[in-house]
């Protein structure tokens, strides 16, 4: 199967004279895009950290023991991703379709969390997008961080949904590492957004 | 898949003497334009300081522009020069495919880096100099920009008027700069360098007038409709002058003895314009000009109009005509009244 | 060898009928097509952002004048400078990016054709969006910089704001799809043997330039979003009452800002060392240097943005150090006009409208490059900020640098993109009207600069000395006006009765003189082999040190073009690009419309990734 893969790759029209495949080096492109994204995002978080002229202050409102088990059931999909493209490289669909499905659900988990998070936000401490620079610029960040892993869940979902159709197979090893590539990044940037704004005081 | 090299598809051209004809002529025109045209010595000119803060940017301005003008000739000749000594003569080989030289490059590179450390060092010195902290003696004024006028208050005189800046010569004064609403830029160009207003923020400029003189000044910020209109003037006295001016500003209004004038007052006092405007002992609004000395000022309204009863008039009637997006609102004030508190206004010497 | 006879290059199918013709235009992927639908736009534009210059210089020549009022020219500054640096200029760099970075790297598309069509029609739906704000009388009045919080709902409470801010992003997705798709194109797709520095220069500088794309814009994606909370969303990123900075705004836009300056200029630099090394049949001098100095612009473009800010008051130190880094960045640019200048000595120079246009730009990019130093003198820059000197400044960087540039493109490869040589005599009288209208409309603004007079204002008192030269300029603005028309004139011309210009009409140096003028779809019937950054020339002549001209292969056989695969036309990209104008134009109507577009845009993201995997195989692999 390997070689088949192998010499299919030859006629792909994806790869390119350097031999990388195209998706995967735009994918890498629009990384390096996102990184600046979320690099001028947390920047505004910080210019304007400490600059709220009204409550409630961070501290008021965290609930780490909560966030922490969020970042761990990112960390964890990461992992879960890795098992899916492994399990896709042997051509063990089923396996790779069932490891892409736990790797989307710790991600719906995770964004359920954040909605729980920002509920309990606005209900019990009042915070909202208009109560104060804080609440603003908390928001715009994790939220936009959000719905990269909203994004991502949906992604892998379709994903899922293919292979149960039998429309993913060993030869489609790109496309999924590709996602991975992705949800990887989005779990790397949740531990930057995790230690700036929830752990550094 | 690949033709033969092209041969001989550049047949020599005719020259084209219609179009050098007009291309002369309009050379002609633009070096008898040329020579009328340029007068440096305007109201607003940059190039003519009249203080120390003027004076040391301009010096930097002169040092940047007389080496760039150099590069700049040199540069043009050369490409002339270039241009005429190599083009193409019927029968010319192909010539030598050279590719760099690592020498010039190198050379050049470092020339570049040199001329520009030339402009570097009296600029950072500067920049260091002009932004020191002001002497315990300077003359403090809070400059605030508003959306199309400015405010010049002199706290240590409890002095406050609206669009014309009243400053003593050989003095050191140190404007500091708030804007409420957006962003403005506080600019007296024959004084020297623009300092921005903004919100929430304080600003300063120190700087020394050395010249007598009546300057023009603009905001130079986009600030929204009427940006072009605010504008104002800044007013450098001698001192003796300067110290008269501030008796004056500080004493309370006159009270005119004129009919129309008893009546405009009447007028201002039970109408809106209470709400926004100061005069002293009849008003405390804050939001427009404080007018106490409004007579005093050669002009009104950002310094857009001379202070005649005609200009008041149609101002009052409707401000949003005279200064497009006014803030003043129209009061519906008839031909009457308005000439009453047009008189009024002009009896606040 | 199947000659390509239609007009339109890229035309697989020859279509019969109007609306077929119409509909292979809509769904085409082919990167030449996707150029020339670019270009036309651009140019479109480029004189819709003219006439709203030209209303603005007839404003301004006499005080006092009333023709339009201050709402009207608040709104024209804004349009003309938004629409001439994102609906003209970056459009036109893209033209030439689409169809010449296959044609120079020996490819026979894109990396993503179809990418490459959606970022086309995401641009036109977002230019569209932009300029539909006149119907509505809420052109956007803010300035193309838009700095906070004159763009705050308090003091701009109308849509004005939001056609902008919203136009910008869907815009901003258009140019960062554009430079994902180039950047993978210019890394992957290059013909065997073309190593990095064997790319022509115009490459490596488009290369540069998609860097600068994909790192710059999401800076003022951020800052965009931010105001587009604080807007719509009640959030307070630029509101002083709570707090708030309004020059965070700057700082991030700037940051996108500068960067986008080299976006602008890179390409016409890349289209100069291009034409520069044709017409006097020498390599450019110094290649290398010329490339490296690309590169260190492009580096230094990230770390110079508050030489914007001089006035703002960020302390000595900050003063300090950004105009140091803004000095150095004068460094490389320096050596590139001494390059060009070297490459032009020791030739034999053919004078042809691309190179007195190349000319052009050496001549007036020199004069707006001086300028800018004086700009980084900060104590310099507090006189001549926001005043006509900058105007002029930027004018000479952007239309006598940028606009030139890419009319030399133009001359240069129109004979290869339509297979006509434009007119020669009109075309110098296009030069030269429009250097002469450029200077006279552009030289007197650095006067009146110096002499006091403020950008952005509508009027100006009689008594300031201004007058004169103000009036000079307009008449100049017009004569720039006229030039166009002989361009116009040329390009009517030349599609009537013009020369047909065959593969290589000017004796070029890279690849894409290889192929026939219009080049066919497929661009190489056999890709090429290349050994030099003048490959092309090489093949011709030799290396000019003792190695010969290239043996040709032989004839290209029927079966070689039929096994040759090209993909086929989607209408998705186009389907997309609508569904995302429908998701954010709905941001200023109903939540609803945004949630519609959204799910549609979901989609036919689907569809759209869907619709290439597994196609059917029509080769037997």
């Amino acid at each position: 199967m390997a070689d088949h893969a192998a010499a299919h790759a030859v006629h792909d029209p994806n790869i390119g004279n350097t031999g990388l495949d195209n998706r995967k080096v735009g994918m890498w492109a629009f990384l390096g895009s996102d990184c600046m994204f979320f690099g001028s995002l947390i920047g505004t978080y910080l210019a304007y950290k400490g600059k709220s002229i009204s409550g409630p202050l961070p501290h008021e409102v965290f609930d780490i023991p909560l966030t922490s088990y969020s970042a761990a059931l990112l960390l964890a999909s990461s992992l879960t991703m890795v098992l899916a493209l492994a399990a896709l490289q042997q051509n063990r669909v089923k396996t790779a379709a069932r490891w892409l499905f736990v790797t989307a659900m710790l991600g719906l988990h995770f964004v359920l969390n954040q909605v729980y998070e920002f509920t309990t936000f606005v209900l019990h401490h009042g915070l909202t997008l208009s109560t104060s620079l804080f609440g603003s610029s908390f928001f715009v960040l994790t939220g936009f961080h959000g719905a990269h892993v909203t994004g991502g869940v949906i992604w892998l979902l379709m994903l899922v949904t293919l292979a149960m159709r039998g429309k993913l197979d060993a030869r489609d090893y790109t496309k999924v590492e590709i996602a991975g590539l992705y949800w990887h990044f989005v779990d790397i940037v949740w531990i930057a957004i995790f230690t700036v704004i929830y752990l550094i005081p | 898949m690949i033709q033969p090299p092209a041969t001989a598809p550049h047949p020599r051209k005719r020259f084209d003497w219609t179009l050098a004809c007009l291309l002369g002529a309009v050379l002609v025109l633009a070096c008898s334009c040329s020579a009328v045209g340029w007068n440096w010595d305007t109201p607003m000119s940059t190039v003519i300081p009249k203080s120390d803060f003027g004076k040391m940017t301009h010096g930097i301005f002169m040092l940047i522009s007389w080496w760039t003008l150099g590069i700049f000739i040199a540069v043009e000749a050369m490409l002339v020069f270039v241009c005429w000594r190599f083009r193409d003569r019927a029968g010319a080989a192909i010539p030598k495919q050279v590719h760099g030289h690592t020498a010039l490059e190198v050379g050049w590179t470092i020339a570049f880096a040199v001329i520009l450390l030339v402009f570097a060092i009296p600029t950072i010195r500067v920049i260091f100099k002009t932004q020191e902290a002001p002497a315990a003696t300077a003359l403090r004024v809070e400059v605030v920009g508003k959306q199309w006028w400015w405010e010049f208050r002199y706290p240590q005189f409890k002095i406050t008027t609206a669009n014309e800046l009243h400053l003593p010569v050989g003095q050191t004064a140190t404007f500091q700069l708030n804007a409420p609403d957006v962003i403005h830029s506080f600019w007296m160009p024959q004084l020297g360098g623009k300092r921005d207003v903004v919100p929430h923020r304080m600003n300063q400029l120190t700087l020394t007038p050395d010249t007598p003189g009546d300057y023009p000044g603009q905001c130079a910020e986009y600030c929204g409709m009427s940006h072009a209109n605010m504008r104002f003037r800044v007013i450098v006295h001698p001192p003796a002058e300067f110290e008269k001016w501030v008796k004056s500003q500080q004493a309370p209004p006159v009270e005119s003895a004129d009919a129309l004038a008893q009546q405009g007052k009447t007028i201002f006092t039970q109408s809106a314009c209470v709400g926004c405007h100061t005069i002293t002992g009849i008003s405390a609004g804050h939001i427009g000009p404080d007018l106490t000395h409004f007579a005093s000022r050669a002009r009104f309204a950002g310094s857009l109009m001379e202070s005649t009863p005609d200009n008041l008039v149609k101002w009052i009637e409707n401000p949003d005509h005279m200064k497009p997006g006014a803030l003043m609102p129209n009061l519906g004030m008839t031909g009457e009244q308005s000439k009453a508190l047009a008189a009024f206004l002009l009896s606040l010497k | 060898m199947a000659t390509q006879a239609a007009f339109m290059p890229g035309s697989k199918v020859e279509t019969e009928t109007f609306w077929g013709t119409v509909w292979s235009w809509l769904t085409t992927v082919d990167h030449k097509r996707i150029g020339i639908l670019y270009g036309t736009s651009a140019f479109i534009f480029f004189l819709v952002g003219g006439i709203e210059a030209l209303i603005m210089r007839l404003q301004l020549a006499r005080p006092d004048n009333t023709l339009v009022g201050p709402e009207r020219f608040n709104e024209l500054f804004t349009m003309h400078g938004t629409t001439m640096i994102f609906l003209a200029v970056m459009p036109l760099s893209a033209a030439f990016f689409n169809y010449m970075i296959p044609l120079m790297i020996g490819a026979r598309d894109v990396a993503f054709p179809r990418l490459n069509a959606l970022s086309y029609w995401i641009f036109l739906s977002g230019a569209l969006f932009l300029n539909s704000s006149w119907l509505f009388g809420l052109a956007p009045d803010g300035g193309w910089f838009g700095y906070a919080n004159l763009t705050s709902v308090q003091f701009s409470p109308r849509h004005t704001i939001d056609f902008w801010m919203l136009g910008l992003q869907i815009l901003g997705v258009s140019s960062m799809l554009a430079g994902f798709n180039f950047l993978v194109t210019i890394i992957n797709m290059r013909a065997p043997g073309m190593t990095l520095m064997r790319m022509p220069v115009f490459i490596w500088m488009s290369f540069v330039t998609q860097f600068l794309l994909v790192l710059a814009f999401p800076a003022i994606t951020v800052a965009l979003i931010l105001l587009m909370f604080d807007r719509f969303f009640g959030t307070l990123f630029y509101a002083p009452a709570a707090g708030g900075d309004p020059l965070l705004w700057q700082h991030l836009f700037w940051i996108f800002g500068h960067p986008e300056v080299y976006i602008l200029i890179l390409p016409a630099m890349g289209i100069v060392s291009e034409v520069l090394p044709t017409f006097s049949r020498k390599p450019l001098f110094g290649a290398p240097v010329v490339i490296y100095s690309g590169i260190m612009i492009g580096f230094f473009g990230f770390g110079v943005w508050s030489h914007h800010m001089f006035s703002v008051g960020m302390g000595p130190v900050a003063d300090a150090a950004f105009s140091i880094s803004t000095m150095l960045i004068a460094v490389p640019t320096g050596v590139k006009i001494l390059n060009w200048i070297g490459t032009l000595w020791g030739g034999t120079i053919r004078f042809r409208t691309p190179l007195y246009f190349s000319l052009g730009f050496i001549a007036m990019f020199t004069m707006g490059g001086l300028s800018g130093v004086m700009h980084a003198s900060p104590p310099v820059d507090l006189q001549q900020t926001d005043t006509y000197f900058v105007v002029a400044h930027f004018h000479y960087v952007l239309f006598g640098g940028s606009i030139f540039g890419l009319f030399s493109g133009i001359y240069y490869w129109w004979p290869k993109i339509t297979g006509k040589l434009l007119d020669e005599r009109l075309g110098l009288w296009h030069f030269w009207s429009m250097m002469l209208g450029f200077n006279m409309t552009f030289f007197p603004q650095h006067y009146l600069g110096l002499i006091g007079m403020p950008r952005r204002i509508y009027t100006y008192a009689p008594d300031l000395g201004w007058n004169f030269w103000n009036l000079i300029s307009t008449i100049g603005a017009f004569l720039i006006a006229v030039s166009l028309l002989f361009f116009i004139a040329n390009v009517i011309k030349t599609r009537r009765s013009g020369a047909v210009a065959g593969n290589d009409p000017w004796d070029a140096r890279t690849l894409e003189w290889s192929i026939p003028s219009p080049p066919p779809v497929y661009n190489f019937a056999r890709l090429p082999q290349v050994q030099d950054r003048d490959d092309f020339w090489l093949q011709k002549y030799g290396d000019g040190h003792g190695g010969a001209p290239r043996p040709k292969g032989g004839p290209v056989t029927a079966a070689e073009i039929a096994a040759i695969h090209m993909p086929p036309t989607s209408y998705w990209p186009l389907l997309l690009a609508l569904a995302l104008g429908v998701m954010v134009s709905g941001l200023m109507i109903s939540m609803v419309q945004v949630a519609i577009g959204g799910v549609l845009t979901l989609v036919l993201m689907y569809k759209f990734a869907m619709e290439l995997h597994r196609p059917p195989t029509g080769h037997g692999h």
